[in-house]
Formats: structure tokens, sequence, C-alpha cells
């Protein structure tokens, strides 16, 4: 299948470059590995909207992707576009505490997936907990749907998050709204977990001990970037750096939402319309936001160093080769520990222990190799390569 | 509504249920065994943890939280 335009992630930002560049009659094909459009936050939404001239495939994993472009993939081959867009979104960033492999504890945007694909919480007790404007929006969205949130432990402190909110007032009604729909609901900040016990008990670091029945815990977003890394765009800081055309390093290749900073909504649906329009030959509108509101927002929600500090020497630090904190202390970089210990090679690839090994030693992980994705072997072999 | 069986058992669901949100709805917490034999479930619900992984109609390593429910779908924990 060849197309002129090949959008990798079918989130908003994805959408709104598709819509863009439909608007001109191109070829466009929308790749998502999930079942349905919308990404995370639009997730089972009816406000997805699809371009109908747009051939959207689902339940697609893109395990290669080459110059040209061909994205070699599981279900439909391998797919051939003259532009890629990569709108590949962002992971949850998990932190390694006592119990946090147990089952019942879930990322934060984890349980609102699972919730938003026909998980119901009525009457489950919950705790919310991890960074970022994230929980709150969880806990609303729980509370919602019935769930008895206990409390949400958020590890930024109090002043932080009130300073951010004065120099962004625009997002005040936003944040007002979300509380109201909390009201009872504690709001600890400065806390964290330091405990998931058997029993479903959590601990946290102001000295509560709740009964729960699940505990949503993320500690703020990770871009996911692997298809940027293997095409050899360059990246500044962990994200990939794009011009004002959200064009990449390579030609060709455009990257827009999270993956260029971790932004939210607005930012998504800007850079998916201005990535769309120049793919496709359009004028592009300007920018109309600067780099400032994802800087202050990673600050607003650092993470304090205490919370790299959980682990205890046999907690796992890598949940699918089960490799223990104790087991990697003695290593000084990713690739030995990786070599010498499993960890990384399991099927997620690093993805979920490489960034936590960034905060806990400090390690960078390695290059991106194919597939990025598991996949049988006899997809491999088809695919040609 | 749909039916469908995990490890012998069946688990009525609505339509566009997932396979992730199915199982942890009837109570099911271990989907898989760790290498070490830890009792794992689902994570992050967004097809990157890989930790709900399970068998789906005899094919191994299928990620219950990106597959919908089907009717007579076979679910084995792992």
């Amino acid at each position: 299948m060849k197309f002129d335009v090949v959008i990798l992630g079918a989130g908003p930002a994805g959408l709104a470059a598709a819509r863009a560049a439909c608007r001109t009659g191109a070829s466009v094909a929308l790749i998502d590995d999930n079942p349905a459009a919308g990404g995370q936050i639009w997730r089972g939404s009816a406000l997805i909207d699809i371009p109908p001239s747009a051939r959207f495939l689902s339940q697609t994993r893109v395990f290669d992707v080459r110059a040209g472009f061909i994205l070699e993939t599981d279900l439909h081959g391998a797919i051939a576009g003259s532009r890629l867009i990569l709108a590949t979104g962002a992971r949850e960033l998990f932190l390694p505490f006592p119990g946090w492999t147990e089952p019942g504890v879930f990322g934060a945007g984890g349980l609102q997936a699972l919730v938003k694909s026909g998980l119901s919480v009525r009457g489950k007790r919950v705790v919310v907990a991890g960074s970022g404007p994230l929980l709150v929006a969880v806990a609303a969205a729980l509370r919602k749907q019935g769930a008895r949130v206990v409390g949400i432990a958020e590890q930024a402190p109090l002043g932080r998050i009130l300073r951010f909110l004065r120099r962004y007032p625009a997002k005040l009604p936003q944040a007002i709204g979300l509380r109201a729909r909390l009201v009872g609901v504690p709001y600890w900040t400065g806390t964290w977990p330091v405990r998931f016990a058997a029993g479903r008990r959590v601990t946290l670091s102001n000295g509560k001990i709740l009964a729960v029945d699940y505990l949503a815990c993320g500690f703020g977003l990770v871009p996911n970037t692997e298809a940027a890394q293997l095409l050899g765009c360059r990246l500044d800081d962990g994200f990939v750096a794009v011009d004002s055309r959200q064009e990449t390093t390579i030609k060709g290749v455009y990257c827009v939402g999270e993956p260029t900073g971790i932004g939210g909504l607005d930012k998504a649906l800007e850079e998916g319309e201005r990535a769309g329009s120049a793919a496709t030959g359009q004028a592009v509108r300007r920018r109309t936001r600067t780099g400032a509101f994802v800087r202050d927002l990673a600050a607003a929600f650092d993470l304090d160093p205490r919370l790299f500090d959980l682990a205890e020497p046999g907690t796992v630090v890598c949940r699918c080769e089960d490799v223990s904190y104790e087991t990697l202390q003695p290593y000084r970089e990713w690739r030995e520990a990786k070599l010498q210990t499993r960890c990384g090679m399991g099927p997620c690839q690093g993805r979920i222990c490489g960034p936590i090994t960034g905060c806990l030693f400090g390690w960078t992980a390695g290059s991106v190799r194919v597939p990025l994705v598991p996949v049988r072997a006899d997809v491999l072999v088809r695919g040609g390569r | 509504m749909i039916k469908i069986r995990c490890d012998g058992r069946e688990i009525v669901v609505a339509d566009g249920t997932s396979v992730a949100a199915a199982l942890l709805g009837a109570g099911v917490a271990r989907f898989r065994s760790s290498v070490a034999g830890e009792s794992r479930g689902p994570v992050c619900g967004m097809g990157v943890c890989m930790e709900c992984r399970v068998t789906i109609d005899g094919e191994a390593h299928r990620l219950a939280c990106q597959t919908l429910c089907r009717e007579g779908m076979e679910v084995k924990t792992t």
C-alpha cells in the first residue's frame, strides 16, 4: 500500500494531521495499534473524527520504519508514504516501590484506559498517586464512573503547583472544574506511595495506610520516540527536535504531540494541523505557543529525588525479566546491566524499565533496534527483512 | 452482550469491552506468571508494558488491553 502521507498514531495530534492533510485530497493512512482511534485522551470519545478519505488501519503495530518511507506492520505488511508524520504519543513513567508489581497497581492513565475500555470501577476504593495534572483528571473520571476515590497523592509540593497555576490563569477554570468534581477527596501534595502490600493496602509517605481495590499510580509521561530514533531523527533532551513546520532533522519526517515536548491536547492539535499542512504543501499556520508552557509544566511537577530511593534491595525494577534493584546496583551503565542481567531485554524492550533506570541510576538507554515491538517470527519473515 | 470464557469460566460483557477489562471486572487478578513466578496483571492499559499477556483462541502473548472481546473467545491466563 502506498500513500502520500502516512501518520503513525491516531490520537489528537495524528487526527489533526490527517484532517489537515486530507484537505488537499492527498492519500492519507492513519496507523494505530489500538482498536479505535482517539489515542489515550480521546479513547472511546465521541469527539473522534477520522476524515472519510483517510485510510484508518487499527490494531496495526509498526515494527520497522525505513527511509523512503516504508513502515513494516504486523497486520498489513509494508506501507509506504512519501511523507511520514510521527504522532506516537507518550507512555507513563512508573517508579518502583515495594509491591508495585502486585496485581491491583496500575498506571494512573492506565486505569483510566482500562475503564474507558469497559472496566467498571463502581464502588471500588481507589487511590490515585504519582504526579502531574493527569492525576486530578483521572480521579475525576473515576469518581464519575462510581469509584470511591480515597485520595490523590501528588508528589509535587503545593506551592509549586499554585505558582504554576498563577502563571497560566487560562488553566484555572479547568483546575477548579476538576476540583469541584472531587469535593471531599483529599489532595495530598508532597506525598507518594511507599509500599503496596498483598491484601491491597497502600502506605503513603505521609504515614497513611489505606485499604484499596486499585492503586492508580503514574509519575508523569515519557515520550514515545522509538520510531523517530530508528529513522535517525535528532533528539534534544529526550524529545524529537522539530523546526517551525514540525519537520524533524530527517527531511519528509514530521513529529507532533508529546514526542516533541509534553504539553497536552492543545499543543498536540496545533502541531498536528501544522504538520498535516506542511506535509501536503499548504501554508503552515504560525505557532501560537512557545516552549515555555512545556518547560513550566515539567518544572512544576519535577520529581522529588526521594522517589528514586523507594525500592528495597529485592524490589523488581525490570518487570519483564524480574531483575531486582540489588541486581542492578553494581553496574555503571545500561548496556552493561542489560548484557549481564537481561534488564530491558523482555517484551517491553526497556520502555518501562529504561526510563526507571534513568531516574534511579542516571543511565541512558541505548540505541533503538528492529523490531520496534515484539512480532511473531512468521510476520518478520514475511516482512522481507 | 458478549460471552467469552476465561480458564473455562464464562464472562459476559458489553460489546466493545477489552479482554483486560473483562477479566479484571470478573475478578481475575493474575493474568500471567512472571519469569520468577510472581503474579502479574495489566498496568499501562495501552499496549506498552506487556504485563497483560494472555493466550487468546490458542495464540500466546496476546495483549489483553488491546484486544476486544468477541463472542465465544477462549482466554487462558498463563
